[in-house]
């Protein structure tokens, strides 16, 4: 017999409430990853710790300086941003075994055996001056230069570009092409001059 | 009864349904839902951050607090001026907050997630070095060696 059938919920209002949850959300919510050069700082210097280690070798070390007009001094020369990454790159290889660039190393890597390590050091020094901008270009000028030679060396001996490669194999190559950049104690680029 | 009827039995065209409208508009809920993250502060300093190519990926975005630093937003000048400052969570701080600053956000993480928080330094792109120095000097004082400049791809935006 006539069974009434129960009346279909109307759902067509559904998808307006899951608009506006939509909308809510486009709203407060960000996209957007985080981007950025990541950077260890150095650990403020114990009192009673004595400045032994500072004792580094003059040719292993290039001082990279940035005024407040933010020009840029490498090593002691005045240098245009275009070409501060070769010049970081031949400091951090020096090719010809040059006697004024650093030494290397031989260093055991587990795993892979032994590299000659150069033991540069950038040692980057700003102006309280020095616009923001022109401090992470340079900032970023150096990491590719580190990050050209690692991917040099990755071809080298893996046949692939570092980012291809395994975690294990860019732990090898991290080894082998260390990223020294050290930011110095503030102080007054100005004043010396 | 004639298959081209007369007006009484004339077939209607079945209305389209919208039932799976909303399945549709959830899945795009969903997806901005996993995808975004909140919006924790409001920005009361105008940060357009610097251009970089060599950028990478922050892994763990729950471990990182932000210290934006710039000059004030157009409505909040007259108060403030235009010079360069310091915004930590809402509010406008002192370098000397810097300490309380990540001393609390430290303590908001787990235990084993301590040694890894990042702090994210968000500068504007003209700000000068010194504000950003006095940031980074007291970050070391209070042992947040961990840091990361804000940067974009070129291009972007």
């Amino acid at each position: 017999m006539g069974k009434r059938k129960t009346p279909a919920l109307n759902t067509s209002s559904t998808a307006d409430i899951a608009f506006l949850l939509l909308c809510y959300f486009l709203m407060t919510t960000t996209m957007g990853s985080q981007l950025g050069l990541q950077r260890r700082l150095p650990p403020i210097p114990d009192k009673n710790q004595q400045v032994e280690d500072q004792k580094i070798n003059r040719r292993n070390i290039i001082v990279v300086r940035i005024n407040a007009s933010d020009r840029i001094l490498a090593g002691s020369e005045p240098i245009d941003i275009h070409f501060l990454k070769d010049k970081i790159k031949e400091f951090l290889t020096n090719p010809s075994n040059n006697a004024n660039l650093p030494e290397k190393e031989a260093k055991d890597i587990e795993g892979f055996g032994t590299v000659m390590v150069s033991k540069g050091v950038i040692s980057l020094q700003n102006d309280r001056g020095t616009s923001y901008e022109a401090y992470l270009a340079v900032q970023n000028e150096l990491v590719k230069a580190v990050n050209e030679l690692r991917d040099e060396f990755a071809r080298a001996n893996f046949g692939r570009p570092f980012s291809k490669l395994t975690e294990e194999q860019q732990d090898i190559v991290k080894k082998a092409v260390p990223q020294n950049i050290s930011e110095a104690e503030p102080k007054d680029v100005n004043a010396q001059n | 009864m004639s298959k081209f009827g007369g007006s009484n039995n004339k077939k209607e065209v079945p209305g389209i349904t919208s039932g799976s409208l909303s399945d549709i508009v959830f899945m795009l809920l969903f997806f901005f839902m996993v995808t975004t993250q909140m919006r924790e502060t409001e920005n009361k300093v105008q940060v357009v951050v610097p251009e970089a190519s060599e950028v990478v990926k922050l892994e763990r975005k729950d471990l990182c607090s932000y210290i934006n630093i710039g000059t004030p937003i157009k409505s909040l000048q007259s108060q403030y001026g235009t010079d360069a400052r310091i915004q930590l969570n809402d509010s406008f701080k002192t370098k000397e907050d810097i300490r309380d600053f990540v001393a609390s956000e430290r303590e908001s993480l787990n235990e084993g997630d301590r040694p890894l928080m990042t702090v994210a330094i968000r500068a504007d792109k003209d700000v000068r070095m010194g504000i950003v120095t006095d940031v980074k000097q007291e970050l070391r004082r209070c042992s947040a060696l961990k840091i990361m400049y804000s940067a974009r791809r070129p291009g972007d935006e």
